[in-house]
């Protein structure tokens, strides 16, 4: 008898009875017997609960977590606070232990989240309209460049060289499929070459996508971007940090027609990696060609506000073959950590953060550059990162900062050849002045 | 409670506040010395302004209006409500697994390598595959990368004309979606009168331009297909791989393997068949396995165990390339791993043999109140067709909506698209048999009604935080967000 499963040996009996079967075995008759397995499972005995949370301890023990390091490294994954609140709120197994809200009457808790997530997102964004969340930034981006291509009609995406490398590898793998060809256009000095991008942009273009703050931190100059991107007629694609719009001016307002990006920094744990949410937000325009779940408002028979999943032609279930996107799910959880987020920080709230990973970022910035061995890659005005290089290898400089209980900086040698010495380090609201001043010393002597 | 019905935009009062944060400890410059004028958005935010206990009286109000598995009997079909364990929540919160950086070097992570490399290989031998990446983010994601795969191994073999998927009449939506956002072109393929893949229509559809079939064994009507065998080898034999679509894994574990009849490529959901929470909607994770010589196509990274170190493998010139930042649903991956080690070999299969009884139990007391179209035993979940009286007033709607007035969540509804007024029952190996007998009575109660008093079921539900709501004039006039009024 396991913990889990209920019916014991006396309801088995009286179960197969009632059917008139003799044994389990009797229902599983219709699996041919040459594809039976005819032998147990290579797996190890059942773990009591007390074991289990042993040997789990036992392997997360293995890691090195934020508890034992202060972390300088974001590159996509950032370490902004959580409060308290949001995991006692989500994790209401209320919300954690249902299935898609296919029932309204009795998903209005998961609906109406929705909801607020999505009126929340379009106004930090200032686009008109947004799903209920996708896997991730990487991916959000891709359907975004799917939409572009499938409203423009044309097969060329342009994507600076400045977005996040593993969002460009996912932009390239989803676009291989549809034979779209991706181009990617140079930077100059951290921020992406105008120049370049001039004679990229034509009237193949479906789209350009901008990641602001760019992959180095760096706030990219979007006027005239879009302004070479709207004269070809193609799509403006804005990949961005949503902590970053508690401060810095609406993609909407700069003239985006697909606004996405990584939620992780709202209220979500770094995971390893995942699970995290993507959003995408859009105009009113491209609303119906949006991938993904969308909650509506409505009301009931009684004339009671009620909210449902709507727009449903759109997608995967309904247009089978015809779906330009097979996303079922949304992140429905770590979106409804996000919502809880947004609400607690606030309108003051969210902005603060803002303002402290500026203060903090470009407090360390100054600290480590102060003496000689460390100088900025890039002098443009960045937001919580930033990229410095020095003589010493960026490994070593990790290395070092690791044994100090310091987690370092994204080794940009990796993607970027031409930066071999290049440290992305990030600042968000976390970090202290003792925390900063200790990384500048470390840093310093090496 | 449930009456509750507010947005939080309607509790929001100017100057409250929910958070807390140090003053800046640093050195203040300007910010405009920073940020440059033209940057900075001069307007406040337009986010709520609330207390503390507002967030918290908001959010509990608002899971009051919530029915999860906690709550009571989810029989949703395709969809493996199954108990999502406590423990497992607790350890996938560890700070040593949620708080963990991507990219912090490798040798700061081994446990959380370890751990994908273990459920890597114990999902392997649950389903006979040779190696499973773990990167899908859910099912769909899987599926995609599935094809991405079997594109990649045609493609190596210069096999190019391979154009087409076959996918049966009875699969899920997705499974054609992800062919064509796949870039294949679909090919429908017939059920017969029993649901399995006619094998005469197979035959037919059969041909050097086909890439591969997709297929979920138990059916989508929750019945073996027998013929799994013949099917394997006609499509083998045609040049084409056999792709299983995990969704109904719950029915097999430890009684038989896709990998063992015939399937090269799969996707498993770890939020169905191992008991990872649905989340209201996801997160999910959908791991794809193969069998070994399609191995080199797998994403990147693969986790490699070298000497006794086990490291993220990017160098596989092979690989469909990156399909998803990072490394997957890691937090999903835990809890999944958990899960195994709790069941153990022998607890696995007792999953499948208590959620295959417990569905034939309810099966065989509901045939003689609803239609059965295929009286046959079946594996954890079975496809009912409406009521058996068939009256033209009651809908299978009706009767999900009258069932919210008992407190069960209803049956998967109109799917399989081959069955009228389909009811697709799943109880799992969770649920014990007063909760099976009660949800039993409930429907019979139900087919009662339907008989004297269609009425009650036509306007159902009753005791509902909402009633039912009017989704035509959510989409004709799209209401997406909250506006303030003037």
């Amino acid at each position: 008898m396991h913990r889990y499963i209920p019916n014991t040996e006396a309801d088995v009996k009286l179960m197969l009875e009632s059917m008139g079967a003799k044994s389990i075995e009797d229902l599983f008759q219709d699996i041919p017997k040459e594809l039976r397995l005819n032998r147990e499972l290579n797996l190890g005995e059942s773990l009591s609960e007390m074991e289990l949370a042993k040997h789990m301890k036992d392997l997360s023990g293995k890691n090195k977590s934020l508890d034992d390091l202060v972390c300088f490294l974001g590159a996509g994954a950032y370490d902004h606070y959580i409060p308290s609140i949001v995991k006692h709120l989500a994790f209401r197994s209320e919300f954690y232990t249902a299935y898609t809200p296919y029932q309204p009457e009795i998903s209005q808790g998961t609906l109406q989240v929705i909801f607020e997530y999505q009126t929340m997102m379009c106004s930090l964004t200032g686009m008109e309209a947004t799903n209920a969340s996708m896997y991730d930034g990487a991916t959000a981006c891709a359907e975004a460049a799917t939409m572009a291509v499938e409203n423009t009609k044309r097969k060329s995406i342009i994507v600076s060289k400045t977005v996040h490398p593993e969002v460009r590898k996912v932009l390239k793998s989803y676009m291989k499929l549809r034979k779209v060809e991706v181009i990617e256009a140079d930077m100059a000095e951290g921020v992406t070459d105008i120049d370049h991008l001039k004679t990229l942009v034509g009237k193949n273009t479906a789209a350009v996508i901008i990641q602001n703050p760019n992959f180095f931190g760096i706030i990219e100059d979007l006027s005239s971007v879009e302004k070479i991107t709207h004269e070809n007629k193609g799509l403006f694609i804005n990949y961005v940090d949503p902590i970053s719009l508690g401060i810095l001016k609406t993609p909407g307002e700069l003239g985006a027609d697909i606004v996405v990006g990584e939620g992780q920094s709202l209220g979500n744990h770094l995971n390893y990696g995942g699970p995290y949410l993507g959003f995408l937000a859009t105009t009113s325009k491209l609303l119906r060609k949006m991938p993904g779940r969308i909650a509506g408002q409505s009301e009931d028979v009684d004339g009671n506000r009620a909210f449902v999943l709507t727009l449903q032609a759109r997608e995967q279930h309904i247009r089978r073959y015809r779906a330009s996107s097979n996303i079922c799910s949304n992140q429905g959880l770590n979106a409804v950590m996000a919502t809880i987020y947004l609400i607690t920080m606030g309108k003051k709230g969210l902005r603060e953060v803002a303002k402290q990973s500026i203060q903090k970022s470009h407090y360390a910035m100054q600290q480590i550059t102060k003496s000689s061995s460390f100088k900025p890659l890039f002098n443009k005005p960045f937001f919580k990162e930033f990229a410095v290089t020095s003589e010493a290898d960026s490994s070593k400089v990790n290395q070092e900062l690791l044994k100090q209980g310091i987690l370092g900086g994204y080794e940009l040698g990796k993607d970027y050849p031409e930066m071999k010495n290049g440290l992305l380090l990030c600042v968000t609201e976390k970090r202290t002045k003792e925390e900063i001043d200790k990384l500048a010393q470390v840093m310093e002597v090496i | 409670m449930q009456k509750y019905n507010k947005l939080i935009f309607e509790v929001s009062k100017e100057g409250r506040t929910a958070y807390s944060l140090p003053k800046c400890d640093v050195d203040e410059a300007a910010l405009d010395q920073m940020i440059p004028k033209e940057f900075i958005n001069e307007e406040e935010l337009d986010l709520p302004e609330v207390s503390e206990v507002d967030v918290v009286r908001h959010f509990t109000l608002l899971s009051n209006k919530n029915y999860g598995v906690d709550t009571g009997f989810y029989p949703l079909g395709s969809c493996t409500m199954k108990y999502n364990p406590k423990i497992n929540e607790d350890v996938a919160a560890l700070g040593g697994f949620a708080g963990i950086h991507p990219y912090q070097p490798q040798e700061t992570a081994q446990g959380a390598l370890q751990l994908m490399y273990e459920l890597d290989k114990m999902l392997a031998e649950i389903s006979g595959m040779e190696r499973v990446s773990l990167q899908p983010a859910a099912g769909s994601h899987g599926e995609l990368a599935g094809l991405m795969i079997i594109k990649a191994y045609h493609d190596d073999r210069k096999d190019y004309k391979r154009t087409k998927i076959i996918v049966p009449d009875s699969a899920h939506g997705t499974n054609p979606a992800t062919v064509a956002v796949a870039n294949f072109d679909m090919v429908e393929v017939k059920s017969d009168q029993n649901g399995a893949v006619d094998l005469n229509s197979l035959k037919e559809v059969l041909s050097d331009e086909i890439a591969g079939l997709m297929l979920t064994n138990p059916s989508t009507l929750g019945l073996f297909e027998e013929n799994i065998k013949e099917i394997a080898d006609l499509v083998h034999e045609a040049g084409g791989l056999l792709y299983y679509d995990g969704a109904n894994m719950n029915a097999i574990l430890g009684k038989s393997r896709p990998g063992d009849m015939g399937f090269d490529v799969m996707h498993f959901n770890l939020h169905k068949t191992f008991s990872t929470p649905h989340g209201g909607g996801g997160p999910g994770s959908g791991p794809v396995g193969v069998r070994s010589d399609l191995v080199k196509f797998l994403p990147v990274p693969v986790i490699e165990k070298k000497e006794d170190q086990y490291v993220l493998d990017y160098d596989r010139p092979d690989s469909i390339g990156k399909i998803k930042a990072f490394y997957g649903h890691f937090g999903v991956m835990v809890r999944a791993y958990a899960y195994i080690l709790t069941m153990g070999k022998t607890g696995l299969t007792e999953v499948s043999e208590k959620a295959v009884l417990n569905a034939n139990y309810i099966m065989n007391k509901l045939k003689k109140h609803y239609h059965l179209p295929i009286d046959q035993v079946c594996k954890h979940e079975f496809v009912l067709g409406g009521l058996a009286k068939s009256t033209l007033e009651v809908s299978t709607l009706d009767v999900a909506k009258r069932l919210l007035d008992y407190g069960y969540h209803p049956p998967s509804i109109y799917f399989p698209l081959i069955v009228e007024q389909a009811i697709m029952v799943e109880p799992t190996e969770t649920e014990n048999l007063q909760t099976i007998d009660g949800f039993i009575e409930v429907m019979i109660q139900i087919a009662k009604e339907a008989d004297e008093n269609p009425q009650i079921l036509k306007n159902a539900p009753y005791d509902t935080p909402v009633r039912r709501i009017d989704e035509v004039k959510a989409a004709r006039n799209p209401i997406l967000k909250w506006k303030r009024s003037e």
